[in-house]
């Protein structure tokens, strides 16, 4: 089920809300990362531009996006994605660590792994960049064990059933047209955009996950961090 | 709507927006239904070509079809563009799954920047319309067209028509824009129900070649365009230079037959040894030793007729690829690539559309070939040769003779001592009148005594299918999950394993167990000095028989 709460940002940002859309899925381990990359990849392929080519008068031109189709392997589902190999490299990289620690000890097979898009606010020295997020995707993921073949067949259909209207929850959050950041000028178009690509523009986004352990407590294991760095002080 | 708040550039700009458009979600919903996987490069320089910045190829007929559907109109309240999605076996009947709608309402957004917010609005919602065609049940369909059926689209114009999409069909928004002049919303209608509903849908057509797609009879629909199959490939002589959709890993061989409704026919393909064949039901691969035919089935069961492979494989030294559709008054005929002698063309068939509509078919995936096209045609022959020359290889190669087993497919109904009228199996019209029991079927249970017709006797001349597919009134048909061939359902109660057990290791002969086979030759010793009584006084019958054999 998808459940949409308004979360204030951690900074003083006046009036800007940030959306949070929550999916769910249970599944076989082995199906864990195609699971993951097909939300992750349908939600960047709605959050991801062609690459800006500012001109002067300070007008820009945008770069065309491909796409292609993926087909699982473990799930009977196809979704469609950016044709960038960067960008599934850096989702394949998050993904695998997630499913990593999803086995490691510790773990019941329950987690969480969280798309964030934020905006940069520069800051005066001494104080460093805020980041504020204005839309966060969480998949909450349980991992399930299966006796037999006859019951992975049933999962491979029934996950499949299940990633299509998470589809279809995805588009349709997409659909509503609500906040995204402004369109920025050269100067600020690395605040709102992850530019570091040779081949598409997403917005600034990062991965971060959290493992929930036996005992029920959530446990945050590492943040990654998939944009540039600002500065350090 | 008032357009004296937009500037004229703006509703200019607006129009052609709304205009491309329409002509890229056609496109994608096309493409979406091809079969395969689609794949375009990204690009960070704009090209300037690439509408809404994205790289949707254009497949120049489906363009041209959307553009004759609209005759210069775009979407507006009342004219919705209506993308159909349809099935057809290739028994030729055909069902509707999906009707993709782009509307236009009244309510109006004047605030909104036409050239910048409502632009970047509608790649948005191509993209999810991307992303949507691959999550309708449609979408698994079309991965798996090819052996038994083909998916087709239609583009209309006007009111949207959602009847033909059964009961309880479901609806999936894709998205909208607000515009100053109206709303724009993408949705798609899909059926659930995948039973067939009533006569209306069956679309039967006669045993021509070439009939199949080029000409629906009977569309429901007054002004309904004609269909057009997904898979389309751009044939190498049409005019146009056609940049075609790019291939993608997965090629599958399409070979599509179109069986009249008494005939099975045999489709042989080269098989891909490196990737799977796709996934066709009820059928049994047998590898063929350089060999194509085609064969006639009446029965519902599967008839292995060995002695046409043994002939076969003895006139033809060369393999061959066989194109999808046959003459029915040539059952065992090839369509070869011609240049081998002893082949005997396959007539061209009257019937068969214009050069235009001829061009608007697809030329198949891989050398496989479309039943419309002929081998007199110079494209068709081009492609049978080339697929020959590439693919076939020496006569060495191993072909994959599929045989289409003629009820059962799509069933997982019991088909027990019932007539066929009574149930909801598909192609039931096709099936003989009378069901044979398990017990009876020569295939399960092999006949006891040898005077019994022999299971090749009884296919080769029953005519049973013929008659009874006109005969029959049975219309439902289920639709049902693909299962592979044999696998378990309650038609026939056993599994592959099961049924090659039975196959590989009939009963043994009555006449050589041991009690009865005692018995039996005690008879026959008693009973030898009348039989030869009898042979001796027909003794100048035979020999005039001998005669004429010499």
């Amino acid at each position: 089920p998808l459940s949409t709460r308004c979360c204030a940002p951690s900074s003083a940002a006046p009036a800007m809300n940030c959306r949070a859309e929550v999916l769910e899925v249970s599944v076989e381990g082995r199906q864990v990362e195609e699971a993951m990359l097909a939300v992750l990849h349908t939600v960047l392929l709605h959050r991801s531009t062609g690459k800006f080519h500012y001109k002067k008068e300070g007008t820009y031109s945008i770069g065309t996006v491909g796409t292609q189709d993926v087909d699982c392997d473990f799930i009977d589902f196809a979704y469609v994605r950016v044709s960038s190999e960067e960008l599934d490299r850096a989702l394949r990289k998050a993904v695998g660590e997630f499913k990593d620690a999803l086995r490691g000890s510790g773990s019941d097979g329950m987690g969480q792994i969280s798309l964030e898009f934020y905006q940069k606010k520069k800051s005066r020295w001494p104080f460093s960049d805020e980041c504020i997020p204005w839309e966060l995707w969480t998949i909450k993921v349980n991992v399930v064990n299966l006796a037999n073949e006859q019951e992975r067949q049933i999962c491979r259909e029934k996950v499949g059933e299940k990633l299509c209207e998470k589809i279809i929850n995805i588009v349709e959050v997409m659909n509503r047209h609500e906040y995204l950041p402004k369109m920025p000028t050269q100067s600020e178009v690395d605040n709102v955009f992850d530019t570091s690509l040779r081949d598409v523009q997403p917005y600034l986004y990062k991965i971060s996950y959290q493992i929930t352990d036996s005992l029920g407590t959530s446990v945050t294991t590492t943040m990654r961090r998939l944009i540039k760095d600002t500065l350090a002080l | 709507a008032m357009d004296t708040d937009l500037s004229s550039q703006d509703r200019k700009d607006l129009d052609k927006f709304i205009k491309f458009f329409a002509l890229k979600t056609v496109q994608v919903i096309v493409q979406a239904r091809l079969g395969e996987k689609i794949c375009t490069r990204s690009s960070s320089s704009p090209t300037g070509s690439d509408w809404f910045n994205l790289a949707i190829k254009d497949i120049p007929e489906v363009t041209h079809e959307a553009k004759k559907a609209l005759a210069g109109q775009l979407p507006a309240v009342g004219r919705s563009m209506c993308v159909e999605i349809s099935l057809k076996t290739s028994e030729g009947d055909s069902m509707e799954l999906e009707i993709w709608c782009l509307e236009m309402n009244e309510k109006c957004d004047k605030e909104i920047k036409v050239s910048y917010t409502v632009y970047n609005r509608l790649s948005l919602l191509l993209k999810s319309l991307l992303a949507i065609t691959r999550v309708t049940p449609a979408y698994r369909l079309s991965r798996k067209q090819g052996h038994e059926y083909v998916i087709l689209y239609r583009i209309y114009f006007g009111e949207v028509q959602l009847s033909g999409l059964g009961e309880g069909f479901q609806t999936v928004r894709v998205g909208t824009v607000g515009t100053p002049v109206g709303t724009i919303t993408l949705s798609c209608a899909y059926r659930i129900n995948l039973a067939f509903m009533s006569t209306r849908q069956f679309e039967r057509t006669p045993p021509i070649m070439g009939i199949i797609i080029d000409h629906f009879v009977d569309r429901p629909y007054p002004s309904s365009s004609p269909m057009h199959p997904c898979n389309y490939r751009p044939g190498e002589d049409s005019g146009a230079v056609y940049p075609s959709v790019e291939d993608s890993q997965e090629v599958c061989t399409t070979s599509f037959s179109t069986s009249p409704p008494s005939q099975c026919v045999f489709t042989v393909t080269k098989a891909h040894f490196q990737t799977p064949p796709p996934v066709v039901t009820d059928t049994l691969k047998v590898p063929v030793m350089g060999l194509a035919f085609s064969h006639q089935l009446s029965s519902s069961r599967l008839s292995y007729q060995p002695a046409a492979l043994g002939v076969g494989s003895a006139d033809m030294g060369y393999p061959v690829l066989f194109a999808g559709g046959l003459n029915a008054a040539h059952p065992h005929q090839l369509i070869g690539p011609g240049k081998e002698g002893g082949v005997p063309p396959v007539p061209s068939q009257p019937a068969h559309g214009t050069q235009a509509d001829q061009e608007r078919m697809c030329t198949p995936l891989d050398g496989v070939h479309y039943p419309a096209a002929t081998p007199s045609s110079s494209e068709d022959t081009e492609t049978v040769s080339n697929s020959s020359e590439g693919k076939c290889g020496s006569p060495h190669d191993l072909l994959e003779t599929i045989f289409i087993r003629k009820v059962g497919a799509f069933v997982n109904k019991p088909i027990n001592q019932v007539t066929m009228a009574n149930l909801d199996i598909p192609f039931a019209m096709f099936a003989p009148k009378n069901v044979e029991l398990e017990d009876n079927d020569p295939m399960v249970n092999p006949p006891e005594s040898p005077e019994t017709e022999s299971p090749l006797q009884g296919s080769l001349h029953s005519e049973g299918s013929s008659g009874s597919s006109t005969g029959n009134t049975h219309d439902d048909f289920v639709m049902i999950d693909f299962k592979p061939a044999f696998s378990k359902d309650d038609i026939l109660p056993m599994d592959l394993g099961t049924f090659y057990r039975e196959f590989q290791n009939p009963p043994q002969l009555s006449s050589l167990s041991i009690d009865i086979g005692a018995q039996s030759m005690a008879e026959d010793l008693d009973s030898l000095p009348e039989k030869l009584a009898v042979h001796e006084k027909n003794v100048k019958e035979f020999d005039a028989f001998v005669e004429t054999l010499q």
